[in-house]
């Protein structure tokens, strides 16, 4: 059950803490959890669906179809991550200003949402698949029922509740700056997965490893810890990384920090009325 | 001015992935069966890209996974995944199977 438990909370743990920075950053607008919601479902169905076709995604593309795929999903959501940190970038001052002063939600539609949705989805898909993989090879092994239920529940409510601390603790974040360090951590969970998208190509052999590892940090902090995974997952950490993933990594940053600056005033981002 | 810088942008690309596709890589076999690696050891050349080919002959799916290598890919039962690694610097790669880490375990050793 134990190591169950321990595989399922890595899978989840993931799409966990990138669905709390999410439902920080969309705090405010109307019906995030609805949204949100419809993000993990959506994601869930798709874990399923590409699951069940793991076979046929793994031997397209000359068998190396789950690389291009995994990297196409990923490139997605480093687009749609960009396209909202850019858009608050010129409506989270408004969004601040009437959270302060009301309290209560605004009105600024549903665009921002609909870009996170698919974040969301996504996580939760690729996060997701290789759990129901994992929980259908142990069934198939003729693992215990109990205990498998008992692990794939273990594991879920652990990755929920680090997700949930790691909430709770940017809702800690004083209103002024809340915004411009959820934006900021959510500019980095897309440099993080865009680099991720750059070492699927180069397993694929699609994009020279430009040094394939450029250094060796693992000594220090292991990708296999619990911090090193929540650190992979939030900004994007990698012990071992190839010279291709630093670079799709810093070209992001600037993009999206380009993005910011000439689309907003992100020099004195939310420094509303105190 | 943008028409050029996106021209060298892509002729660049142009040309990595024909350097990439023209190198000539060494093609080596790994095989699943009972959960376990075949071989357990596999050596392979250092310095140079290396193209793993591993065959999941069982009946339910398994993930070859390395932290040294920083490789993680899902091989499906009873199908056959690339996975390229490399240029490696001489020395011990572990890898095991993430869905059955008791007994799938191996090592590359590069040479």
């Amino acid at each position: 059950m134990l190591g169950i438990g321990i595989l399922v909370l890595r899978e989840v743990l993931e799409a966990s803490l990138i669905i709390s920075v999410v439902y920080a950053a969309t705090r405010g607008i109307p019906d995030r959890g609805r949204w949100v919601g419809f993000g993990v479902a959506a994601g869930v169905a798709g874990a399923l669906l590409v699951a069940a076709f793991a076979g046929a995604i793994a031997s397209a593309v000359s068998g190396i179809g789950q690389e291009v795929f995994n990297a196409s999903v990923l490139l997605a959501a480093v687009v749609m991550i960009g396209w909202h940190a850019i858009w608050m970038s010129s409506h989270g001052k408004a969004l601040v200003t009437k959270l302060k002063s009301v309290g209560t939600e605004v009105s600024v539609g549903h665009r921002p949402l609909a870009a996170l949705l698919v974040v969301v989805a996504i996580a939760v898909l690729r996060e997701g698949s290789e759990a129901v993989l994992f929980v259908y090879a142990q069934a198939a092994n003729g693992s215990d029922w109990i205990d498998l239920v008992a692990g794939v529940s273990a594991g879920i409510l652990g990755g929920a509740a680090i997700g949930l601390a790691l909430y709770l603790g940017l809702l800690r974040i004083p209103m002024r700056y809340f915004f411009t360090a959820t934006n900021w951590l959510l500019l980095l969970v897309a440099a993080g997965m865009a680099a991720q998208a750059a070492n699927f190509l180069v397993q694929a052999d699609i994009l020279p490893a430009m040094g394939a590892r450029l250094w060796d940090t693992s000594a220090l902090l292991s990708d296999r810890s619990l911090f090193g995974q929540m650190l992979h997952a939030l900004i994007g950490y990698d012990a071992r990384p190839a010279g291709v993933q630093l670079a799709f990594y810093l070209v992001t940053v600037v993009i999206i920090v380009l993005g910011m600056k000439l689309c907003g005033k992100p020099k004195s981002p939310i420094s509303g009325a105190s | 001015m943008v028409f050029r810088s996106l021209f060298c942008w892509f002729a660049a690309v142009c040309w990595l992935l024909a350097a990439s596709a023209v190198a000539d890589d060494g093609v080596f076999k790994l095989t699943i069966r009972n959960h376990r690696f075949e071989p357990a050891e596999l050596v392979v050349p250092a310095g140079q890209k290396i193209k793993l080919e591993i065959e999941n002959q069982d009946a339910t799916p398994e993930e070859f996974e390395s932290y040294e290598l920083n490789r993680e890919k899902v091989v499906p039962a009873k199908g056959t995944v690339v996975v390229f690694v490399g240029p490696l610097k001489p020395g011990r790669y572990p890898f095991f199977g993430d869905f059955n880490k008791e007994s799938a375990k191996g090592e590359l050793i590069a040479k």
